[in-house]
């Protein structure tokens, strides 16, 4: 349905630009943003492409990126390359860059003068591999958010939380009223998305970069990520009637009041504008889980796989400019619910989530996001030991944490 | 003279064989040389794209040391041991109780088989709703007025993978119905009018006579219903796709989702092997009874 709408106000931009350059091209852009509010800002790319006489060919994979990931790798290695494809930039695309089946857009960097605009700076350096920039960051995702809805925790008669702490205090309040704590969907990366951000909030930055970064086995398996995993406890108890697998599912439990919160990244927040929900009347959002105010700065980027026609290449240097383009940033992050990449634009309409973002942002407490720093194979057999232990509650901490700890140890 | 004709023999037939040999060709190079392929390269330690650098059997330690593949193989045997004796028993019965010559049998016949003529992603659709406590089976019974009623095998670990079986029997039993009254109805009228002269029960004659007279369809049975068992994923992906946590993976997900989702092929071809290696246990066994021993017999 959704798709179909996307196509006809598609056909019509096209429609209109008729009239335009003859030299309109075709460039099949592929991604895995089909939820209400991710096709809505998904519409605002293929806007401004458009609008510079080309034409941009919607190729939404719809599933979530787990889904879709493999289809966009096998149609690059299987020699149907489409003309630019979403990845969350880090490593995700590390060894189609290092096989040389993408483009390098270093040219393209150093004429748009990227270096300068991109801030933070770690989004560009994960486009960067070998001295040479492969992707085009179009925003900043981070992990480290709660959801909270206020009608559930007026129907529980509770105050809302200001942190996590209090937010478990008030967990059997709300299972009295019928109410679920904490919405946790089956899809196994939510689990282990909810579990890192638990990392970064109870345990702290250091603990985070000690674990994931520097890999330290010894470290994940010690007792102050043992604490860590006594919060993922709580977490797991309390998310334990959610009966739902995806997690626009789990967010509109929050949305329609059925649940207390969701630990889920800030695109959750285009659900809420979707739905017409107000930031700080209908639902509120603590970063960092209101601990350790941090953002992750994870996200989507644009990768151009190397193509062999002439007019399609030309087609993606007017893409890569576009989607860096100040005002395509502003359209596209605020229905996204995500952070421009380019410190310079103005964001005055944002609401009062993305402008807490923003002054995080503003103060430098960043970190780098799991993508970056683990391979995938790592973050698969994370999310396979996080999506059994908030299944299994008969599952005990000492062995999660052995089996983390292992995980650890072999990561790469 | 025999020696003489000998050449002859290889000619004979020439056209069907030259024929033959694009068949024999994709066979040799798709199946057997992707095969071979495949168990090379779960020797080696490859990521995103095969590359020949061996780490010997490495990922095969991997492998058996993983929680979530122990899981998938202990639910490949509950669930293979299910699916192979309730389709088996309940498609017979279904289909002796056809044979009794009843009124409507057309009738019967295409309600039971029309399950098969889904995919196996519409019935584990169909099936995921009507086992979700919140609007299937566990909902109607409470509106009922059994509240305490609980019926949620897709969301208790314990128990998912019958969950899991009960869809594909109600998908699968049809077509062996099918087979085994095909089978009921190639038996000779007049044997059962021997056993009859005979006095001998009808559960008797089924059991000690036709079936034992049925086994080649029953060997045919068995294929259909084995190889199913051996690639289930599409079921397990709608129903619950391996939830809940890791309680209803299966092998071939497994192979998947390491091969594209994690991005290492090595963990992924090890695991195809390994699922090659125990259907060629099954395989090899009988197909030395069936074809060796007939031979010499």
């Amino acid at each position: 349905m959704r798709y179909k709408f996307l196509t006809a106000a598609f056909a019509a931009t096209v429609a209109l630009n008729v009239a335009g350059p003859a030299t309109a091209t075709d460039l099949e852009v592929t991604h895995w943003w089909t939820s209400g509010g991710e096709a809505a800002a998904v519409a605002e790319l293929a806007k401004a492409f458009d609008a510079t006489g080309n034409h941009w060919v919607d190729g939404a994979i719809a599933g979530s990126g787990g889904t879709a990931r493999p289809i966009m790798i096998s149609r690059i290695t299987g020699g149907d390359p489409m003309g630019a494809t979403q990845f969350n930039h880090g490593r995700q695309a590390e060894e189609l860059v290092q096989a040389g089946l993408m483009r390098d857009l270093t040219d393209i960097a150093t004429k748009g003068k990227w270096t300068e605009v991109v801030r933070p700076k770690s989004l560009l350096d994960s486009c960067t591999i070998d001295g040479k920039i492969y992707c085009v960051p179009v925003n900043i995702h981070s992990w480290q958010w709660l959801w909270l809805s206020s009608e559930a925790f007026q129907k529980a008669g509770v105050p809302m939380p200001k942190d996590w702490n209090e937010f478990v205090a008030a967990a059997p309040a709300l299972e009295k009223a019928g109410i679920i704590p904490l919405a946790v969907g089956g899809q196994p990366w939510q689990a282990s998305g909810a579990f890192d951000v638990l990392l970064a909030a109870v345990g702290g930055t250091d603990a985070f970069l000690k674990v994931y970064k520097e890999k330290d086995a010894k470290f994940a398996g010690g007792p102050e990520i043992a604490k860590v995993f006594k919060a993922a406890d709580d977490a797991r108890k309390m998310a334990k009637n959610t009966n739902v697998q995806d997690w626009n599912q789990a967010t509109n439990l929050v949305i329609t009041g059925k649940a207390g919160g969701q630990i889920m990244g800030d695109w959750a927040q285009g659900e809420f504008q979707v739905a017409g929900k107000t930031a700080g009347k209908d639902y509120t959002c603590l970063p960092g889980l209101g601990l350790n105010e941090v953002i992750a700065t994870g996200g989507d980027a644009f990768y151009f796989p190397l193509l062999k026609d002439e007019a399609k290449s030309k087609a993606q240097e007017v893409l890569a400019e576009t989607l860096l383009d100040p005002k395509t940033q502003v359209a596209f992050n605020l229905k996204k619910g995500s952070l421009p990449v380019r410190g310079d634009v103005d964001l005055n309409t944002a609401n009062d989530c993305m402008k807490k973002g923003l002054a995080i942002l503003a103060k430098g407490a960043v970190i780098p996001w799991t993508d970056q720093l683990l391979s995938q194979d790592s973050q698969k057999q994370k999310e396979d030991l996080f999506s059994e232990f908030f299944a299994k509650p008969d599952m005990t901490l000492e062995e999660a944490q052995k089996r983390f700890a292992d995980i650890i140890a072999s990561a790469d | 003279m025999s020696n003489s004709e000998r050449p002859s023999q290889i000619l004979r037939n020439l056209n069907a064989k030259i024929a033959s040999i694009p068949m024999i060709l994709t066979a040799l190079v798709v199946f057997v040389g992707g095969t071979a392929w495949t168990v090379l390269y779960s020797f080696t330690n490859s990521k995103l794209l095969p590359r020949l650098s061996f780490v010997g059997l490495d990922q095969y330690h991997r492998l058996w040391s993983t929680s979530r593949w122990l899981v998938s193989i202990e639910n490949l045997l509950i669930y293979g041991a299910i699916s192979l004796v309730f389709s088996l028993v309940i498609g017979f019965v279904l289909a002796a109780l056809l044979d009794q010559k009843i009124r409507f049998e057309d009738t019967f016949r295409t309600i039971f088989l029309y399950p098969f003529a889904l995919s196996f992603i519409v019935t584990g659709l169909v099936w995921q709703w009507l086992l979700n406590p919140d609007f299937g089976v566990q909902r109607v019974v409470r509106d009922l007025g059994w509240t305490s009623f609980s019926f949620d095998p897709l969301y208790n670990s314990s128990i998912v993978i019958y969950g899991i079986s009960i869809a594909a029997l109600w998908q699968g039993t049809g077509l062996i119905m099918c087979l085994m009254l095909a089978g009921l109805r190639g038996i000779d009228e007049d044997i059962w009018k021997a056993a009859r002269v005979d006095g001998i029960p009808m559960w008797k004659t089924y059991l000690f006579i036709v079936i034992p007279m049925m086994r080649p369809v029953f060997i045919t049975t068995l294929v259909i219903i084995a190889a199913g068992i051996v690639k289930v994923y599409d079921l397990v992906v709608a129903q619950t796709s391996g939830g809940p946590g890791i309680a209803s993976e299966v092998p071939a997900k497994y192979v998947y989702d390491y091969m594209f989702f994690a991005q290492n092929l090595g963990q992924g071809f090890a695991a195809s092997t390994m699922m090659l290696l125990s259907v060629v246990i099954v395989i090899v066994p009988w197909a030395y009874l069936e074809f060796g021993g007939r031979k010499r017999g």
